[in-house]
C-alpha cells in the first residue's frame, strides 16, 4: 500500500518537474506586467562585464567607458551615435593648415560634478597628465604627437602637435581623454567626478554602479532620472533579468541563440548593431611554416565564413576581407579575394611544401565568440590537413603570452579599438607583420587631412593586408541589444566604446 | 584543554602560512600580469613600467611577499591591484553576502534534512524511507547551478516572486536583500539537504542497530522516544561532522551559484581576483578561508566532544 502511495507521488513530482520548462515555453505562467515601462524615469541597464574601477583614463577594460562615457566624464570631441566627430567639452575648434595646431573654445558654464569649473586649466591638466612620465593611461599613444598644451584665456586650449597625426581629433573623442578636475583625479577610480549630466550615485561592488541625473549640468538635461548598471556575465542570467523585467536592456548581448524568442515577443525590441571589432584569426607571420604567404593564403581559403557566422553567431555578423569594418568610409569589399575553396587550399599548401599539411595550436581567449570560432575553424584546417590542437586560456594568460610574448601560432580575437588599422605598422606587435612599403602609407595617413585623399590610402592598406593574407580576416562583432520595447535612445551601434545614456527616455 | 586550544592555534598559524605561500608561489609561476590585464592590448611599454611600479610590482618576488606578510602582522591585509582599494574592505562586502547566504542555506538544509532523517529511518523500508533516499539520490545527482535556474524560470521569470539575480545591498533594507538570497540559498540547500538527509539516516540506523538502544526498547521505553531521545542526540555526531564541511563549502564553493545570481559573495571576488592576477586579494581571501576553515573544524571537535565523552576519556 505504502509502496503505491509513493510511487504515485513520485510519478506526480516528475511530472510536475517535467511541466516546468513546458509552462516557460508556452508562457501560461503569470509573470510580472505592472511597472512595465509606464511613466518611468529610472532606467536598468545590463552589460556583461563590471569593470575594475570607474577612472576611464587608467584602464583598458572596455566596461568602464561604457558606464562613464558621455554620462560621466566628457571629452572635448565626442563620438555620436553615427561615429562623428561633435562638440563636447569643446564647443568648436579649428586646425592649422599643417595640421599641427589645434585651438579648442570650451564650452563656458562646464561644472565638475563637485563644483570645480571645467576650464582651461583642467583640459590642460587633463592632456598632460594622460602623456606625462608617469602616465598610466592605456592609450597613451593617443597622445604621444602632442609637443605642448596651452591655455591663452580660462576658456581656450592650443594643443601643439610635433607631427601630424590624422586621427588625433577622433583620439580626442575617445573615453581615454576624457577631461579630468586636478582636485578629484586621483580618487576618480572609487568615486569618479566628471562634467557630464549623470553624477556618481553608488557602487554595490560586484552588482551595480547607481548614476543619478546631475541637476546642474550646463547642456540639455537627460530624460532619466537614475540609471543603474548591473552587470551580468552568465548567459542564462541575461536571459532571466530581461524576462524577469529586472534589467530594461541588455547591451552586448551574446546569448545569440535566444535572441528569436525575444524577437518573437512583443514587449521586447531586438537590435543587430556594428561595432568596431574586427574578429582575426591572427597568424603568427613570424614564424614557421606561417612566414609563407602561400601558407597563410592557404589558411583564407579553407575558412568558410558563411558557416562561420550562422554558427558562432547565429547568423547576426557581417563577413569582412581585411582590417577595416564596412560601415566605415574607405571600406573596401576584399571579402571575395579568398573564397572558400579547401582544394585551392590544400594545392597552395602543397606548393608551399605541405603536400601532408602540418600540426599546430590554436589558442583561444574566453569570449565565446572566441571559442566558438575556434572549435569551427579547427574543424575547417582539418579538411586541408592543418592539424590545430585547441588550446583555451585565460586572459590574463592570452595577453601575457600571445599578446606581450608573441609565442603562438594561431589564435583568434577581435580587435575593438575603432579605426585600429594602424596596428599592422607598428615595429612590434603581436602578429609580427612587417611590411616598410605598409609603414609609408601610415605615414603618408597621417599628414593627410583630405577626407578623398585618406579614403584612397585606406583602401591601398586594406587591399596590402589581404593581398599579404596577414591574418584570417573572419567577421565583425556584432553589436546586439535586446531592449524593454517602451524605451527608446539607445544606441544601435557601437563606434566608440561607450553607452551613451544621455538620449534614453521611456516612450 | 589549554593543550588542545595550542595545538589548534599552531595547527592555524601554519595552515595560514603554508595557503599563503603557495598562493603567492602559484600566482608567480602562472603566465600572467595584473598591470598587462589593466592597460589591455594598446599599453607601451613606459605605461606598464610606471603602472607596475605604482602596484609595487617593480620589487622582486621575496620582497613583495614579505611586504605582504609585514603589513598582515600589523593587521594590514594589503589593498587591491586591481580595485586600488584595502583589501579589508572588499572582503568585507563580500561577507555581507556570503555569511548570510551560508547561514540561510545551512538552516534550510538541515531544518529539511534532520526531519527527513528521522523520518526514514523511522520508515525504513517502507514508502516514506523510500520517498526520502529518492529526493536524496536526485538531490545528489542535480548540480546546484541547474536547480538555480529551474529556480529562477519558474519563481522570477513564471511567478515574479524573486529577483531573477542580482544583490541590491543591505541599506535597500532588510526584505529587498533577504529576498534575493532566498532563491540562491535554496539552490544550494537542497543538494546539501540531500546529502545531510542521508547522513542522518544511516547515522540513526547504525545508532538504532546498538546494545543501548536495545537495552532501552527491553525496559519498555517507547518507539519514538528511543528515536529522538536516545539515537537522535548519538546521530548527531556525524551529522555535526558533515555540517561543518558543507559551512566551509558554502563559504567558498558557491561561486557557481553566485554566478548564476549575479551574487557579489566572496566565491566570485576569489574568481575574479584570480583572472585579474590580483595576488593581494586571492592572498587575502584565501587566508581567510584558511583561517575560517580551521576555526569551524575545531568548533566541530569542541560540540562533538562535548557530545561524546570517549575521546577525552581516552586522551
Amino acid at each position: 500500500m505504502m509502496q503505491t502511495r509513493a510511487r504515485r507521488l513520485a510519478v506526480a513530482a516528475g511530472m510536475a518537474l517535467m511541466a516546468v520548462p513546458l509552462m516557460i515555453a508556452t508562457g501560461t505562467t503569470g509573470g510580472p506586467t505592472a511597472a512595465w515601462g509606464q511613466g518611468r524615469s529610472d532606467l536598468v541597464i545590463g552589460m556583461p562585464l563590471e569593470p575594475p574601477h570607474l577612472d576611464p583614463t587608467a584602464g583598458a577594460a572596455a566596461a568602464i567607458k561604457e558606464v562613464t562615457y558621455a554620462n560621466l566624464f566628457e571629452t572635448l570631441v565626442r563620438i555620436d551615435a553615427s561615429g562623428a566627430m561633435v562638440p563636447g567639452l569643446a564647443q568648436s575648434w579649428t586646425v592649422s593648415a599643417d595640421g599641427l595646431s589645434y585651438r579648442f573654445a570650451l564650452r563656458p558654464g562646464a561644472r565638475f560634478h563637485d563644483g570645480a569649473p571645467c576650464d582651461a586649466a583642467a583640459v590642460k591638466f587633463s592632456l598632460d597628465r594622460a602623456r606625462g612620465a608617469e602616465s598610466v593611461n592605456a592609450q597613451k599613444g593617443y597622445f604621444a604627437a602632442i609637443a605642448a598644451v596651452e591655455t591663452p584665456d580660462p576658456h581656450s586650449v592650443v594643443v601643439t602637435l610635433s607631427r601630424p597625426d590624422g586621427l588625433f581629433l577622433f583620439h580626442l573623442g575617445a573615453g581615454d581623454a576624457a577631461i579630468v578636475s586636478p582636485a578629484s583625479a586621483a580618487g576618480n577610480k572609487q568615486k569618479p567626478v566628471g562634467t557630464g549630466p549623470f553624477k556618481f550615485d553608488r557602487w554595490v561592488a560586484g552588482d551595480r554602479v547607481v548614476l543619478a541625473r546631475n541637476p546642474e549640468y550646463d547642456g540639455a538635461k537627460p530624460a532619466l532620472e537614475r540609471v543603474s548598471f548591473r552587470f551580468i556575465s552568465d548567459a542564462a542570467a541575461q536571459i532571466a533579468a530581461l524576462k524577469a523585467g529586472d534589467v530594461d536592456a541588455f547591451l552586448q548581448f551574446n546569448a545569440f541563440e535566444a535572441l528569436p524568442e525575444f524577437r518573437n515577443d512583443p514587449k521586447f525590441t531586438v537590435t543587430v548593431g556594428t561595432t568596431e571589432g574586427e574578429t582575426l584569426l591572427s597568424i603568427n607571420n613570424a614564424r614557421k611554416p606561417f612566414d609563407d604567404v602561400r601558407v597563410r593564403r592557404a589558411l583564407a581559403h579553407a575558412i568558410d565564413r558563411k558557416t562561420l557566422i550562422d554558427g558562432v553567431l547565429y547568423g547576426n555578423g557581417v563577413a569582412i576581407g581585411s582590417h577595416f569594418p564596412p560601415h566605415r568610409d574607405g571600406y573596401v569589399d576584399l571579402t571575395g579575394l579568398y573564397p572558400y575553396d579547401p582544394a585551392k587550399a590544400k594545392a597552395l599548401l602543397a606548393e608551399a611544401g605541405y603536400p601532408n599539411g602540418f600540426d599546430t595550436t590554436l589558442r583561444l581567449p574566453p569570449p565565446p565568440y572566441a571559442r566558438r570560432s575556434g572549435e569551427l575553424i579547427a574543424a575547417m584546417l582539418a579538411e586541408v590537413g592543418v592539424r590545430a590542437a585547441v588550446e583555451p586560456v585565460e586572459w590574463a594568460a592570452w595577453l601575457e603570452k600571445t599578446f606581450k610574448g608573441k609565442d603562438f601560432d594561431l589564435t583568434v580575437i577581435a580587435h575593438t579599438e575603432p579605426l585600429d588599422i594602424d596596428v599592422y605598422a607598428r615595429d612590434s606587435y603581436y602578429f609580427n607583420y612587417r611590411n616598410p612599403a605598409f609603414v609609408r602609407l601610415e605615414e603618408e595617413l597621417n599628414r593627410t587631412q583630405d577626407a578623398g585623399r585618406r579614403k584612397a590610402l585606406y583602401g591601398q592598406q586594406q587591399r596590402m593586408l589581404a593581398e599579404d593574407a596577414v591574418n584570417g580576416f573572419l567577421f565583425m562583432l556584432p553589436f546586439v541589444t535586446v531592449q524593454n520595447a517602451k524605451l527608446s535612445g539607445l544606441w544601435v551601434n557601437r563606434p566608440v566604446q561607450a553607452n551613451d545614456l544621455t538620449g534614453v527616455a521611456w516612450k | 584543554m589549554l593543550a588542545f586550544a595550542l595545538r589548534r592555534g599552531l595547527t592555524l598559524a601554519l595552515t595560514a602560512w603554508l595557503a599563503s605561500v603557495v598562493v603567492f608561489a602559484a600566482l608567480e609561476l602562472v603566465p600572467g600580469d595584473p598591470a598587462l590585464m589593466m592597460l589591455g592590448v594598446n599599453a607601451q611599454p613606459d605605461t606598464l613600467a610606471a603602472l607596475r611600479a605604482q602596484m609595487g610590482l617593480d620589487a622582486p618576488p621575496l620582497d613583495r611577499y614579505l611586504r605582504w606578510a609585514g603589513g598582515l602582522l600589523r593587521g594590514d591585509l594589503g589593498t587591491s591591484l586591481t580595485y586600488a582599494r584595502p583589501v579589508a574592505d572588499l572582503v568585507a562586502e563580500r561577507l555581507v553576502v556570503t555569511l548570510p547566504l551560508a547561514l540561510l542555506s545551512l538552516v534550510m538544509s538541515t531544518a529539511a534534512a534532520i526531519p527527513l532523517g528521522l523520518l526514514a529511518a523511522a520508515r525504513r523500508g517502507r514508502g516514506g524511507d523510500w520517498a526520502v533516499l529518492g529526493f536524496a539520490q536526485i538531490g545528489v545527482a542535480l548540480p546546484s547551478f541547474w536547480i538555480a535556474i529551474l529556480l529562477i524560470l519558474v519563481f522570477s521569470v513564471g511567478l515574479g516572486w524573486f529577483p531573477a539575480g542580482g544583490f541590491p545591498g543591505w541599506e535597500a533594507g532588510v526584505w529587498p536583500a533577504l529576498r534575493a538570497l532566498i532563491l540562491p540559498a535554496l539552490a544550494l540547500a537542497i543538494p546539501e539537504a540531500a546529502i545531510l538527509a542521508r547522513v542522518t539516516r544511516t547515522a540513526l540506523l547504525d545508532t538504532l542497530g546498538e546494545d543501548h538502544i536495545r537495552t532501552a526498547r527491553a525496559k519498555g521505553v517507547g518507539r519514538a522516544a528511543v528515536l529522538l531521545g536516545h539515537a537522535l542526540p548519538n546521530a548527531l555526531l556525524p551529522v555535526a561532522t558533515v555540517l561543518g564541511l558543507q559551512l566551509s563549502f558554502l563559504v567558498a564553493g558557491a561561486v557557481v551559484v553566485e554566478n548564476v545570481f549575479t551574487l557579489p559573495g566572496l566565491g566570485r571576488l576569489l574568481y575574479q581576483a584570480i583572472g585579474q592576477r590580483d595576488v593581494i586579494v586571492v592572498q587575502g581571501v584565501v587566508l581567510l578561508l584558511a583561517v575560517f576553515v580551521v576555526l569551524v573544524n575545531a568548533l566541530v571537535d569542541i560540540a562533538c566532544a562535548a557530545a561524546d565523552p570517549r575521546p577525552r576519556a581516552l586522551s
